[in-house]
């Protein structure tokens, strides 16, 4: 199956060995890939800071370029979350309305992907760590990704899974709501790395690299003894 | 200073204060608890009660006029007075008239945050006339000389030991952490209160058109006393507030008190038809209805934002915002505070002052979740950022250029290849001039894009 890749902005400019180790994993699983680099951003930061027309015209460039991919995986459930759902606001009477609405059913999060093309048993691999799942929120309330769409993990040695008690919090990322309101989103951050840290955790995995761009600088400013992993990364290394 | 300036200088001062966060995530996580258990013993399906309420409210909405007029015709047709007041400042006057009239000096009040939408206690007091908050929870914010911190538990964040301290200093009583005796306390405060006040002034949780009645619960009893000692007994309420009839409740009171406090029931449920009639032996002598628009008709006339008005004000959707958590209920400065407060606070009272409200949100949804209502609040809280950039141009000027270059830089990949190395350099030389929490949220750019980076994967890749 050929799968095109769907790098944010956030993953091309700030981690690209998040989009590597995707890159990496789901070719070990045997996808073809493609990667077309005139992708840029999907236009979800303008969007969500209320700028509606600049939001659109980056994501017409979104749209042209994978008008024709097939199936379209991503490693991130908020930007996934806005091809899926808010183009049909943004592309509302718009001449790209059809090309739009078409890609939200063929866009996925990396996550959701494997849970659906993946037996679970062929992600085997290694890695030790004593490990909670930080959820993002677009990803468990917009796409409806429960911890179950990680259930995979459980073929990983050495790895122990503990559970978080209550629904996901918000770690206060929030797109540019976390610069604007940076006082606000690192308490936020630290509220959201206590319940990990109490719970007895060493690595915090996600599957939102904006998510795990915020705690990373919370877990660094204030030197806490905790690792932040992508989905993706975790996957990488466990399965070399 | 300008509001949304404010905004920020009281968030930053509450996130701070560590005690503060500590003491509201307690009180939120029992409050959490209770909640979530009591959703499964109340309802056999939780989610399927709340897409019926948000049905029966919706179907009110589409027949408010209708409903509203049955409401005023059953209710004065034994004896009630209704006033429908369009703004604020009219139901404000409707009442100072009410007080020159019968020559009150002592208004007693149950706790109604409609009256503070209105600000009644500032004109009632600058009339010189002396207000009683009569409900615990509003008489310790009052004599603190607060607001509430939150429109269900308006002293959530004080905890017993605030509220010994706080009624040893300024009541003079002796110190004790009982919760008794500070109820105790309490109500001999109030006691005179109920018998000299000319007037007693409420809310209403619903009005029911069918029976013509208001709807009140509460847990102390206060309200009652507020509506049946005095001779006068003024409701302030909101005109989403109806329901098309007693039938109704048999939903929306459980669904009220679970969403509210956990409870199965409230403690008092009063249903009023009216003051007292010929022949009876207590009850107020004037019952008047202020049916209070301020904008919700405006609101009403907005397909996108009119299910707001299924609002219940239960506050569920505050103790589940992690914003809120954070910052407390007083950093708003609006009546409503939470995910509620900044989705209909920009259409009461102007996106002008107001638009910052939807921005301090970092969209999680959580809101949504809870709601008894079914009230997508997130997506009304970015359909408001939207319409305060696109429609009220609230954006700054620099905001506004920075959000262009990024789309122009955004839209070719040549773009941001040739824009890269320069703003790598320029964050590196403008980071040292933000303050502190700004500084630490940039992130630092990676030395190659992935762009770059698969090029070099993909060349090595054909070498093997
Ligand atoms: S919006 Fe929903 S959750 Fe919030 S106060 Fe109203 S009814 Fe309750």
């Amino acid at each position: 199956m050929r799968v095109s890749l769907f790098i944010p902005c956030l993953v091309d400019q700030v981690y690209p060995e998040i989009g590597l180790s995707m890159a990496r994993v789901l070719e070990r699983l045997g996808f073809e890939l493609h990667y077309d680099p005139r992708q840029t951003c999907c236009g979800q930061p303008a969007f969500n800071a209320g700028h509606v027309s600049e939001a659109r015209s980056v994501a017409e460039n979104f749209v042209e370029v994978f008008r024709e991919a097939r199936v379209i995986v991503g490693p991130s459930g908020s930007c996934t979350a806005m091809v899926r759902h808010f183009y049909g606001r943004l592309f509302a009477r718009h001449p790209l309305a059809a090309a739009a609405g078409d890609l939200s059913r063929r866009v996925y999060e990396f996550s959701e992907f494997l849970k659906q093309y993946v037996p679970a048993d062929r992600i085997r691999g290694a890695f030790s760590a004593k490990m909670g799942f930080h959820n993002s929120c677009h990803s468990y309330r917009e796409l409806g990704i429960t911890d179950e769409h990680v259930a995979f993990l459980q073929h990983i040695r050495g790895l122990e899974w503990i559970p978080l008690p209550g629904e996901p919090v918000c770690c206060g990322f929030g797109g540019l709501f976390s610069f604007k309101f940076a006082p606000i989103a690192e308490t936020m951050a630290k509220t959201r790395l206590d319940m990990f840290l109490e719970a007895g955790c060493d690595t915090l995995l996600s599957n939102d690299p904006g998510c795990i761009m915020h705690l990373r600088q919370e877990v660094q400013a204030r030197g806490l003894p905790l690792r932040i992993l992508h989905l993706a990364e975790l996957l990488d290394r466990a399965m070399e | 200073m300008q509001e949304p300036r404010a905004f920020l200088q009281r968030a930053a001062a509450k996130t701070r204060d560590e005690e503060h966060r500590l003491k509201i995530l307690k009180a939120i996580d029992t409050y959490t608890r209770v909640v979530e258990q009591r959703k499964h013993t109340q309802f056999r399906d939780w989610r399927q009660a709340r897409q019926l309420a948000a049905r029966i409210k919706d179907d009110v909405l589409a027949r408010l006029p209708e409903l509203l007029q049955q409401f005023e015709e059953r209710i004065t047709a034994r004896g009630a007075r209704v006033f429908w007041a369009e703004t604020a400042a009219e139901a404000r006057q409707y009442i100072l008239d009410l007080v020159a009239r019968r020559q009150a000096r002592v208004v007693v009040k149950s706790k109604s945050m409609t009256t503070e939408e209105i600000g009644l206690n500032e004109a009632l007091q600058h009339a010189g006339v002396d207000v009683w908050e009569s409900d615990l929870g509003e008489l310790i914010v009052q004599v603190a000389g607060e607001k509430p911190y939150h429109i269900v538990t308006p002293a959530m964040h004080k905890n017993r030991e605030d509220v010994a301290r706080l009624f040893h200093e300024k009541l003079g009583a002796p110190l004790t952490q009982d919760v008794e005796q500070l109820t105790m306390i309490a109500r001999e405060h109030l006691r005179h209160a109920y018998v000299s006040a000319e007037i007693g002034i409420t809310g209403a949780n619903f009005i029911l058109a069918e029976e013509g009645a208001i709807v009140m619960t509460e847990n102390e009893g206060n309200g009652r006393l507020t509506m049946a000692c005095p001779p006068v007994h003024v409701v302030l309420v909101g005109l989403e507030k109806v329901l098309p009839s007693m039938r109704e409740l048999a939903l929306f009171l459980p669904l009220l008190a679970t969403s509210g406090t956990g409870q199965q029931i409230t403690c008092y449920n009063s249903i009023v038809r009216g003051p007292r009639q010929p022949g009876e032996p207590d009850g107020p002598e004037e019952m008047h209805i202020i049916l209070l628009d301020n904008g919700r008709t405006e609101l009403l006339a907005q397909p996108e934002f009119q299910h707001v008005l299924r609002c219940i004000r239960c506050g569920a959707c505050l103790n589940a915002c992690p914003v809120y958590r954070t910052i407390g209920g007083h950093t708003y400065n609006t009546p409503y505070q939470g995910p509620i407060g900044s989705v209909i606070t920009p259409h009461l009272r102007g996106f002008r002052q107001w638009y910052h409200l939807p921005f301090a949100s970092s969209l999680c949804g959580a809101c949504s979740d809870v709601c008894p209502v079914n009230i997508d609040l997130h997506h009304l809280l970015l359909w408001n950022r939207h319409r305060a950039v696109e429609r009220e141009h609230t954006a700054a000027p620099g905001w506004r250029l920075a959000m262009k270059l990024w789309a122009w830089g955004m839209r070719r990949r040549k773009r941001i290849a040739l824009l890269r190395p320069w703003l790598r350099l320029g964050t590196k030389l403008l980071l040292p001039l933000l303050p502190g929490a700004q500084r630490r949220r940039v992130p630092s750019m990676a030395e190659h894009s992935f762009a770059r980076l698969w090029r070099d994967h993909e060349r090595q890749k054909s070498h093997f």
